[in-house]
């Protein structure tokens, strides 16, 4: 079973590189972008077959060392 | 004083942290790897600085949940007390032992160089060789030193009297452009509730010897030893 992670920074806390990654596509000449914001995505390749334990046991994962739940938010995707 | 300094896979600080602890104490520290589960009892432990873990998934996440981190968190519940300095003071957040968490520098640059602290309060056995209000120069090396946490956090720990140093002009203004890494109201180290676990992010263990060029960082250790022993 995969899943799909993605983590992101919590609205309100300062994203430094997000901030330089839209200076450097204003350089490049892309107007109009008011706001990068970077997260983290990770793929796991689970044994796990069942759909709901996947989602949990992924969801325990992301509270325990996935995402700094003080910082970042995140969801899952389970399976392809 | 029986003292603990914790290394991890990509610690690189601890050296300099023994070098200080040796100083003060008289003796050497013990000198414990993350594997370890079963540690004697000490009067300090300490988690230096470096790259545990080389940063990877976010600083100090990792060291935080290593093998030792189980028994470091049951001895700080205990009231052992504990020092995290730079990493440390990542890890001691990413372990829960301390609120709040430290982000990339505002600046996006890795900065290496001396600031000046004022130190918040002298109650504690960290900072009992200081006076509150005191300034000092320490270094700081560090690439994600921002200090945050919301603003009932921020607020808690001012009013509780947990801020323990924050950075400032050498006159002891508090000011933007003493700050060097954006943290939230310039703060540079915090203690726990009961003041028993520092987190700190400049490096007292760096201008302890005055072949450093200074010797400002020698007086928490000496303060511990005093308040420890």
């Amino acid at each position: 079973m995969k899943a799909r992670v993605h983590i992101t920074l919590k609205p309100g806390v300062l994203d430094p590189q997000g901030k330089a990654v839209r200076r450097a596509l204003g350089s490049l000449g892309f107007a109009g972008v008011n706001d990068v914001r970077q997260g983290r995505y990770l793929e796991l390749d689970l044994d796990e077959r069942d759909p709901e334990r996947a989602r949990a046991a992924v969801d325990e994962m992301c509270a325990k060392l996935l995402a700094n739940t003080v910082i970042e938010s995140y969801t899952i995707e389970i399976g392809e | 004083m029986k003292a603990a300094v914790i290394v991890f896979p990509g610690t690189n600080r601890e050296r300099d942290m023994i070098a200080a602890l040796t100083a003060s104490m008289g003796r050497p520290p013990a000198v414990v790897w993350h594997r370890e589960t079963e540690l004697p009892d000490f009067d300090l432990i300490v988690l230096p600085g470096g790259f545990s873990y080389g940063d990877y998934l976010r600083t100090g996440a990792m060291a935080a949940r290593a093998p030792v981190m189980a028994t470091v968190i049951e001895r700080a519940r205990r009231g052992v007390p504990v020092l995290g300095v730079c990493n440390g003071f990542q890890i001691l957040t990413e372990a829960g032992l301390l609120p709040g968490a430290l982000l990339p520098n505002a600046c996006l640059t890795f900065v290496c160089r001396d600031v000046h602290l004022r130190v918040e309060t002298a109650e504690s056995p960290f900072t009992a060789g200081y006076s509150a209000g005191q300034v000092i120069r320490v270094p700081v090396a560090h690439h994600a030193g921002s200090y945050f946490a919301d603003p009932d956090t921020l607020d808690a720990l001012e009013g509780e009297g947990r801020v323990a140093f924050r950075y400032c002009r050498p006159s002891g203004e508090l000011a933007d452009d003493a700050n060097p890494n954006g943290s939230a109201r310039h703060i540079a180290g915090i203690f726990n509730e009961t003041r028993s676990v520092l987190g700190m992010m400049p490096h007292p263990e760096n201008l302890a010897e005055p072949a450093h060029g200074g010797t400002d960082g020698r007086a928490l250790f000496d303060g511990l030893v005093e308040a420890l022993s």
